[in-house]
């Protein structure tokens, strides 16, 4: 039977990426990010899962204004790395697990979530940052990586209930498997942050503090957060946030906190990182 | 009825819902075809001449050739489509995020650097500082 063994968030701001592709680590400023992650390179050796489940959305690279879905789900064999505008990083192309996918769309799907089943899709830095971060720069990646977008994009994104209930219908269609994986699931985006109007540059220390104390220890009060308080305290682009909800939603409700990391500013952003552990 | 936004009363900020969707559909499209390095360079060779193939208003192509990136945003432009056309540029999230506050990217990564814009007094608009 496939298990869900651990839950990782993360950020995944594309000046990471750029960091990392141009070698700019040795840079007091971006080796403070990655120390966060030192723990999380070696924590991932020891704890190598064979797929993981990558809750991310897409920044207009795969998706433009023609069509949205709220929920989708990646069933191909591979997936490249978008071209987002100064040519696609410099990163392996990911490499899914066509069987596994399909059987969680039509599992999820029956439990009342309609996802979007997308065959063929480019994955861009909100899908491959998060890959850097936990796995540096491999000749290909180690594991194979089932891309869940969610929209987060074009207001409104679904609701944390909404989110929270998909990570647990996650966590079912994974149990019912019947291959032997072992299987993390990623939550990321975030944290407060604002990308535009003249409140650009919005950061909330202690909303997201908050946040990440109550995503651990009451997940599901956590998720009945509306939606204004996020863009209101954490910033327009800080309700990605409700994409950590349905990680959390497929671990069990206690977890095992494993890694904690906080960090302002990468580029715009607050840097949340966690690693935490399900207890079977 | 028409649809609840209470979000209205927030400063400096513009929720890309589907009102906004709608007004920068094109403008939006736009900025997704130079995901293309042929479009790149065609945009490149002769903005305007590139900018009247695509059916926006005309304060939205004046907008983008005056790189007025908080104007795009009030008139339908979500930052993630805009990030192509500033990625096309050369430029970066946080260049154009201090463009739209007015301040030189130098004093904006300051601010970022000493913990970001604080949320007090930036809630609700005509709050108190």
């Amino acid at each position: 039977m496939a298990r869900i063994t651990a839950g990782v968030t993360t950020s995944h701001v594309p000046a990471l990426g750029a960091a990392l592709d141009n070698n700019k680590l040795g840079e007091p400023y971006w080796a403070r990010v990655f120390a966060g992650y030192d723990f999380s390179k070696e924590w991932i050796k020891k704890n190598m899962p064979d797929v993981v489940l990558l809750v991310y959305n897409d920044h207009a690279s795969a998706f433009s204004l023609d069509i949205v879905p709220t929920f989708g789900i990646g069933c191909a064999d591979s997936f490249q790395p978008a071209d987002e505008g100064w040519g696609p990083r410099p990163v392996p192309v990911v490499k899914g697990h066509a069987e596994f996918a399909a059987h969680l769309a039509q599992s999820v799907i029956q439990q009342d979530f309609d996802l979007t089943i997308i065959n063929k899709m480019d994955v861009d830095h909100g899908l491959t940052v998060p890959l850097s971060m936990m796995f540096g720069q491999p000749d290909a990646w180690p594991v194979r990586v089932i891309p869940i977008p969610v929209n987060v994009v074009l207001f409104p994104p679904p609701s944390g209930s909404r989110c929270f209930a998909l990570g647990k219908a996650l966590r079912k269609a994974v149990e019912s498997f019947d291959q032997d994986l072992n299987v993390q699931i990623w939550g990321t985006g975030g944290m407060s942050h604002q990308l535009q109007g003249t409140r650009a540059g919005l950061i909330n220390s202690p909303w997201d503090q908050k946040f990440i104390d109550r995503l651990i220890s009451e997940p599901e009060e956590l998720a009945k957060v509306p939606h204004l308080e996020y863009v209101r305290e954490a910033g327009s682009e800080g309700i990605e946030l409700v994409m950590w909800l349905i990680m959390r939603g497929a671990l069990s409700s206690k977890v095992n906190l494993v890694h904690r990391f906080y960090h302002v500013p990468a580029s715009n952003t607050a840097i949340g990182h966690l690693i935490l552990e399900n207890q079977q | 009825m028409s649809l609840d936004k209470p979000y209205m009363d927030i400063p400096g900020t513009t929720i890309f819902d589907a009102d906004q969707a709608r007004r920068g559909y094109h403008l939006n499209q736009f900025c997704m075809s130079l995901m293309k390095a042929a479009n790149r360079e065609r945009f490149r060779a002769d903005e305007r001449a590139y900018l009247m193939e695509w059916p926006m208003t005309e304060e939205q192509r004046e907008a983008v050739l005056a790189r007025d990136w908080g104007l795009m945003v009030k008139l339908g432009g979500n930052v993630y489509f805009l990030s192509k056309l500033f990625s096309t540029d050369g430029k970066s999230f946080q260049y154009v995020a201090a463009q739209m506050t007015g301040s030189s990217q130098e004093d904006y990564a300051a601010m970022m650097l000493a913990g970001g814009r604080s949320p007090e007094g930036n809630r609700y608009i005509g709050e108190k500082k």
